[in-house]
Formats: structure tokens, C-alpha cells, sequence
């Protein structure tokens, strides 16, 4: 399998979020970023498909600048053959798309891989973006994948459940818990990785259609009301009088 | 020139979640002084006008084929777009729910539109385009976009807009498509596995975490969510350890809901927990540490052992529910 798998560059999940003055960006001093954490799943998958055939490739992606480049060395060390980084702003999902897409076209990838989300944005846009402009089948928010020949059996989360599917290849792939279990990189990967490739490419054209105009924090809760634990019967009453129950 | 709202169909029936984006749909119809139209794809269990036309719904593109019962996201695709394009449509609207998460994206990408995906305010008219509201990292934010295109799509965060009923008159037109697609995927079967209430859909969802020491203990959560239909999730390390299953799983890893009453049992409140659950409009939390970070997002709060608290909730409900009796 040939696998493409495209990675974000998000803060850590225990970061406490907040905004530049000007409210237009997130404020990242202090911040540490990682791999998104939906997409790690896809970069194991990916890198277990290798092992289990011990052929085929994988290429994990990222759009951003050259800060993005210690979280694309830290997907080679977990076990990405190559890495590739396209030299541009993130500036909104279809934009990054773009890049992908133009990026993967004709290089003949049996499976493009993302996370369902990235953990910045939670837009879920980028991978149905891809599959539309490489015209390619979609299977968002997946939680398992083998291959039986040459089908993909794909099993895709839906409102308590979830459904069992065939595909061909190539196809693209959203995924997240249960599809694999994530990976830390050993000292041999570590070392390993600095001598794999990473190649920089020049960002194709693509205008936004969707820009930020500001951030926010959501309004501060007004403060707990405490139920004393032998009363603890009274909020009931109390959920019931605010029509909550 | 409509708003046109995507009335998702769940085998055969247009459920909360669909419904949500209508009543979105109509607020921003009524923005724009425009006329509300929806489409629905696939057999429906009753005429989709008297679900839909309570929601101001003035017409319905019904494509009633059962080759559409199933979802699939190039055909709907290619579906939606020749309708956006016949009917000169400038606005779509539909609900960020798995198949919406699937079919916008694509969506957008086809039409060249901008895409602003769960959206939690009906979008402000701009001399530039819109300025929509809507969520960013994972709830601990609001991001507010502006849209550059002339066609727009949008997708409603669950639980954020509500229900609004606006009758009128709605009449349905049925329609054919004429699109030659061998879809690549099929679905060859649908396992439901779990008969109970869908935490992203519920009202209210009770969670429980490690403090209920073990699997065999989560009786009496479920004792208090089966009196008042409320849907059952837990917390990370509980669905890591297999106590429950992953479906149950809410945070920022898991599946983040926005209930009306969220109530977290025995749950310390990590940042990646609250991530997946901030976005609940009141918090009851539960739990034996007076320091536990939840209780400062908590509307409501006792501190105590939940196996003595909750089993006087339980009763406290039974009384209440035979009052309502």
C-alpha cells in the first residue's frame, strides 16, 4: 500500500487556549504542538499496512511553515518513510486542499489519510475537500480498515452504530479512535528520522473563501451552586423548576 | 434565489438534529428575505411537508428513490450541487452531523463555495459577505469567519441554534436526478450498537468516570438516565480500561456533545474532558475531591461520595417523576 497521510500541527490537547490581543490568532507562547491527535491514528494505520506486507510506502504531509517541521520528524519517527512539507500558511481548509490535492494528484497514493478533525479548527473540511477535487470515495470518521484483495472494508461511525463498507482503492480515509492505537517513537526511530527525507514544496495558488476575522473565549461561567451531599436529592427540584428535567 | 436547508433523512425519518438546521436555515432565510426550501433524499415514513412545513419550510425538492436510502456522499453530492445550480440557490444549510461532516466538504469543494462548518449563530450580513460565528479548539473557543464567495454553505453545530417552529404552508415537489454514478463504496451492513438515546443528540447525558471503580458499578447511572431518557457517556480512561465502550467516550479525543444538562459523575474534569463537553448549556458535576477543575465550569455541584449521591438522586427522580404522574 501507498499510503499519503496529512497531518496538523495543533497545540497540545492540555493547552489552555489564548488569543492574541488583536484577537486574530491564537497567542502560542508557551504552546507545544503535536501531531493532531485523530491524524496519528491514520499515520499508524498507514505505517502498520507497511509492516504487515513489508512493502509500500508512506508520505505524511503538512502545510505550514518551517515550524511544522519537528512534528513531520516526529511522524518519521513513529515510522513514515518520507516526509513532505508545503512551504504556505494554513489559511483556511479549502486553500490547504488545494495544496494537498495538487500535491497527491497522479503520484497514484492508494490511501490519502487525515484525522476526522484537526484539533484547532474541529472543521472536518480538508478531507472531503481532497476526495472531491482528486475525485475519490470518502469514508469520514472511520474506526477500523483491512483489506480483503484489493477491497478496502471499512467500518464508518454513525448515530450509534456503525456502518460496515466496501471500497475500492484509491480512497480517502478520516480517521480516529479504534482504527489503531497511537505509537510512541523508540530512540532508534528518533535517530532514524533525522536522516530520512523531507521535502519542501512551493505552495500552489488558492484564494481563501473563508477568513478569520476574530477569536474569543466563551463567556466565564457564573459560579456553582453547591448541593450539600445528604440534600443531594433537592437538586432534582432544582434541575426540574429550570425546565432541565 | 431560496435558502435552501439539507433535511437529512435517517431511514426515513427527518430527525432533531435535521430539524436544527431548518429552524437555522429559516432565521437566516428571514435575514435575507428570502423563501425557505429544503431537499430530501430517499424514502421517507411519512410526507416530508408536515415534518418540515412546521419548521417554515415552504418547499421540498423530495428525491423519494430508494437507491438514496443509504448515504452516499458523491452521489448526494453530485445530487445537491445540479439542484443548487437549477434552482440558482445562493445558501445552503445543514447539520454538522456524520453525514453533513461528509457531504459539506465535498459540497463546498464542487461548488466553489465557503464552507463555514459548525456554525452556533445565525450568520451577520457584511458589505463584504457574512460573519458567521462558530466553534474553534474544541470548544474552548469561538471563532467568528467571513465569508468570500457568492455561494455559501453552512453547517450548524449540534445542540447550539435549538428548535423554533414557524408553521407554513409547504408543498413538495417530487423530483428525479439524472446522474450515471457506480459508486466505488457500498455499505454492506449497518450495526447498531447501542439501542439507547444518541449522546449527540440527547437533551440531557449523564457521564461516568473512574470513580466508579469498575464496570460492574455503572447500574445506578444507568437507573437515573433510563428515568429520564437521558443518554449514557463516560470519560476517557474508562473506555481505555473497557469498561464502557469507545462510543461512550466523550472529550477531546472522543465525541464532543452539547447537551442541554450535562452530569458528570465521579469525572475530575481534565482540559481534555471539558473539551469535548464545554459546550453544555448547564453542568451538574459530582464528584468525592473538592479540588476536581470541574466543579469551576459546574453550574451545579456536590461534593461527595457518588455512590451515596446518586443513589438519592435516583430516588429524588422517582418522586418526582410519579409527582408528574
Amino acid at each position: 500500500m501507498k499510503s499519503l497521510v496529512c497531518i496538523s500541527h495543533v497545540p497540545d490537547t492540555t493547552t489552555k487556549i489564548k488569543y492574541t490581543d488583536d484577537g486574530k490568532s491564537l497567542d502560542t507562547s508557551g504552546v507545544t504542538f503535536i501531531i493532531g491527535p485523530y491524524d496519528e491514528y491514520g499515520l499508524v494505520r498507514a505505517i502498520e499496512f507497511k509492516e504487515q506486507t513489508g512493502e509500500g510506502s508512506v508520505t505524511v504531509l503538512c502545510v505550514g511553515g518551517s515550524q511544522v517541521e519537528p512534528t513531520l520528524r516526529k511522524a518519521l519517527a513513529i515510522g513514515a518513510d518520507s516526509a513532505v512539507r508545503i512551504d504556505a500558511n494554513p489559511l483556511d481548509g479549502m486553500f490547504v486542499a488545494k495544496q494537498i490535492s495538487d500535491y497527491a494528484r497522479g503520484k497514484e497514493f492508494d490511501f490519502i489519510f487525515f484525522g476526522k478533525e484537526s484539533i484547532d479548527h474541529n472543521a472536518s473540511e480538508v478531507p472531503g475537500m481532497v476526495a472531491e477535487y482528486l475525485d475519490l470515495p470518502f469514508v469520514s470518521q472511520a474506526i477500523h480498515l483491512e483489506m480483503d484483495g484489493d477491497t478496502a472494508i471499512l467500518h464508518r461511525e454513525i448515530d450509534g452504530g456503525y456502518e460496515v463498507l466496501h471500497s475500492s482503492t484509491p480512497v480517502v480515509v478520516s480517521c480516529q479512535k479504534g482504527i489503531s492505537e497511537w505509537r510512541i517513537p523508540n530512540m532508534r526511530g528518533i535517530m532514524m528520522a533525522k536522516r530520512k527525507p523531507m521535502e519542501v514544496c512551493s505552495a500552489t495558488e488558492g484564494a481563501v473563501a473563508v477568513s478569520t476575522e476574530r477569536f474569543e473565549l466563551p463567556p466565564p461561567k457564573s459560579g456553582c451552586i453547591y448541593i450539600a451531599p445528604e440534600d443531594a436529592g433537592s437538586l432534582v427540584e432544582m434541575l426540574a423548576d429550570k425546565g432541565l428535567l | 434565489m431560496a435558502v435552501l436547508v439539507f433535511a437529512e433523512n435517517s431511514q426515513g425519518r427527518i430527525k432533531k438534529g435535521a430539524l436544527e438546521a431548518v429552524s437555522y436555515a429559516y432565521a437566516f432565510a428571514e435575514l435575507l428575505g428570502e423563501d425557505l426550501e429544503a431537499v430530501v433524499l430517499g424514502e421517507t415514513d411519512s410526507n416530508p411537508s408536515e415534518t418540515l412545513g412546521r419548521y417554515g419550510v415552504k418547499k421540498v425538492f423530495h428525491y423519494d428513490d430508494a437507491d438514496l436510502n443509504d448515504f452516499n456522499d458523491q452521489l448526494f453530492t453530485a445530487i445537491v450541487a445540479d439542484l443548487v445550480k437549477e434552482e440558482e440557490i445562493p445558501v445552503i444549510v445543514m447539520a454538522q452531523s456524520y453525514d453533513g461532516k461528509a457531504l459539506a466538504p465535498r459540497l463546498a469543494a464542487r461548488l466553489d463555495a465557503a464552507l463555514v462548518s459548525g456554525a452556533v449563530q445565525c450568520p451577520v450580513k457584511d458589505d463584504n459577505g457574512f460573519t458567521v460565528r462558530r466553534s474553534a479548539n474544541s470548544g474552548k473557543g469561538i471563532e467568528t469567519v467571513l465569508t468570500h464567495r457568492d455561494t455559501v454553505i453552512i453547517s450548524v453545530k449540534k445542540n447550539s441554534f435549538g428548535l423554533n417552529v414557524n408553521e407554513a404552508d409547504c408543498e413538495v415537489e417530487e423530483v428525479e436526478y439524472d446522474i450515471d454514478m457506480t459508486s466505488s463504496i457500498k455499505i454492506v451492513e449497518r450495526v447498531q450498537t447501542t439501542s439507547k438515546v444518541s449522546i449527540t443528540e440527547a437533551d440531557i447525558v449523564i457521564s461516568g468516570g473512574r470513580g466508579f471503580k469498575g464496570p460492574e458499578n455503572w447500574g445506578i447511572l444507568e437507573e437515573f438516565a433510563e428515568a429520564v431518557g437521558a443518554g449514557t457517556a463516560c470519560s476517557k480512561p474508562v473506555s481505555d480500561m473497557d469498561w464502557r465502550p469507545h462510543h461512550e467516550h466523550v472529550g477531546q479525543t472522543g465525541i464532543q456533545i452539547a447537551p442541554n444538562l450535562y452530569i458528570a459523575v465521579g469525572i475530575s474534569g481534565a482540559i481534555q474532558h471539558l473539551a469535548g463537553v464545554n459546550s453544555s448549556k448547564n453542568i451538574v458535576v459530582i464528584n468525592k475531591d473538592p479540588e476536581a477543575p470541574f466543579f469551576k465550569h459546574a453550574d451545579y455541584g456536590i461534593i461527595g461520595d457518588l455512590f451515596e449521591v446518586l443513589p438519592k438522586i435516583n430516588e429524588a427522580v422517582r418522586k418526582h417523576k410519579a409527582s408528574q404522574a
